[in-house]
């Protein structure tokens, strides 16, 4: 297995996330996309673990740091956008401009 | 190493099954017209993530991703998906209008990720196919080296629990404050 199919591999999760950040308009979808970045940052920390073989399985470590933060961010985001869902009856992050100038 | 030796080692076609399974999947994630469906298809794409790290003898990470992200994020990602729909049902298109920009830099930063991955690792090989990680080993990094963030990450998830149940908590009416002040 070369280093770099996986290398390459994560970088398309990465590029497709950010496409879905960018362009879907509900919230719940702009999170789903933010999944899929953070899944591409956790396989190219694996690879590089597996390169490198460390003694204390450093990318392995740090990759459960980002799963567990990624939950936590996960959980975060889904309770605002239920309140703002709550206060404006739409997901849309179209319409949350108040703070633009 | 040429494209025959490469395909000749079985490892290889499993990442191609899971590969391209995976970026069909994230393909579709993004571009469903169906939230129950983008939903659907994060869990195939983290399905076939948690397959390419078991490809990479990280057994555990793999079962911890089936775990907290298929258990738990995925099933949380569609209770939200339902609280969220519009009483009216209302079909407002899922993407805005500005999908061709957004492609454009998604190709552009792919390309230079891809490009820099490309010239910085040539073709070093990830070459121990079957040599598992002794799960000891993660437990015991982080219970030494990594006390500190392990400890850190542990509040963070307390300060999300209590956070999210605060924010998302129901406004007490004016009759339920009154109430509330005359027990």
């Amino acid at each position: 297995m070369i280093a770099n199919q996986f290398l390459v591999l994560a970088a398309a999760l990465f590029a497709l996330g950010v496409y879905g950040l960018l362009v879907r308009r509900n919230a719940v979808l702009v999170l789903l996309s933010i999944e899929l970045m953070l899944a591409g940052v956790n396989i190219n920390l694996i690879v590089f673990e597996a390169m490198l073989r460390t003694s204390e399985a450093v990318g392995q470590v740090f990759s459960l740091f980002v799963i567990t933060v990624a939950a936590a961010e996960v959980g975060i985001g889904l309770a605002i956008i239920i309140m703002i869902f709550r206060n404006r009856q739409s997901a849309n992050v179209d319409e949350l401009d108040l703070m633009r100038w | 190493m040429t494209l025959a030796d490469w395909i000749s080692q079985p490892v290889n076609w499993v990442f191609l099954v899971l590969g391209v399974g995976t970026l069909f999947s994230a393909f579709r994630v993004v571009t469903s017209q169906n939230l129950i469906h983008a939903a659907l298809y994060l869990v195939g794409t983290l399905g076939g993530v948690a397959g390419l790290f078991v490809l990479l003898s990280a057994e555990f990470v793999a079962l911890v991703i089936i775990l907290v992200y298929l258990g738990a994020v995925i099933v949380l990602f569609l209770f939200g998906i339902m609280i969220t729909r519009a009483p009216t049902g209302l079909d407002v298109g899922l993407d805005n209008d500005r999908r061709v920009p957004a492609a454009i830099v998604s190709l552009v930063l792919f390309g230079v990720l891809a490009y820099g991955s490309l010239i910085a690792f040539g073709s070093d090989m990830v070459n121990e196919v079957g040599i598992a990680t002794d799960t000891g080993v993660i437990g015991t990094s982080l219970l030494g080296r990594f006390v500190i963030p392990f400890e850190i990450v542990g509040f963070i998830l307390l300060a999300s629990l209590v956070g999210g149940i605060t924010v998302a908590r129901r406004d007490l009416t004016p009759l339920e404050e009154e109430q509330r002040r005359s027990v």
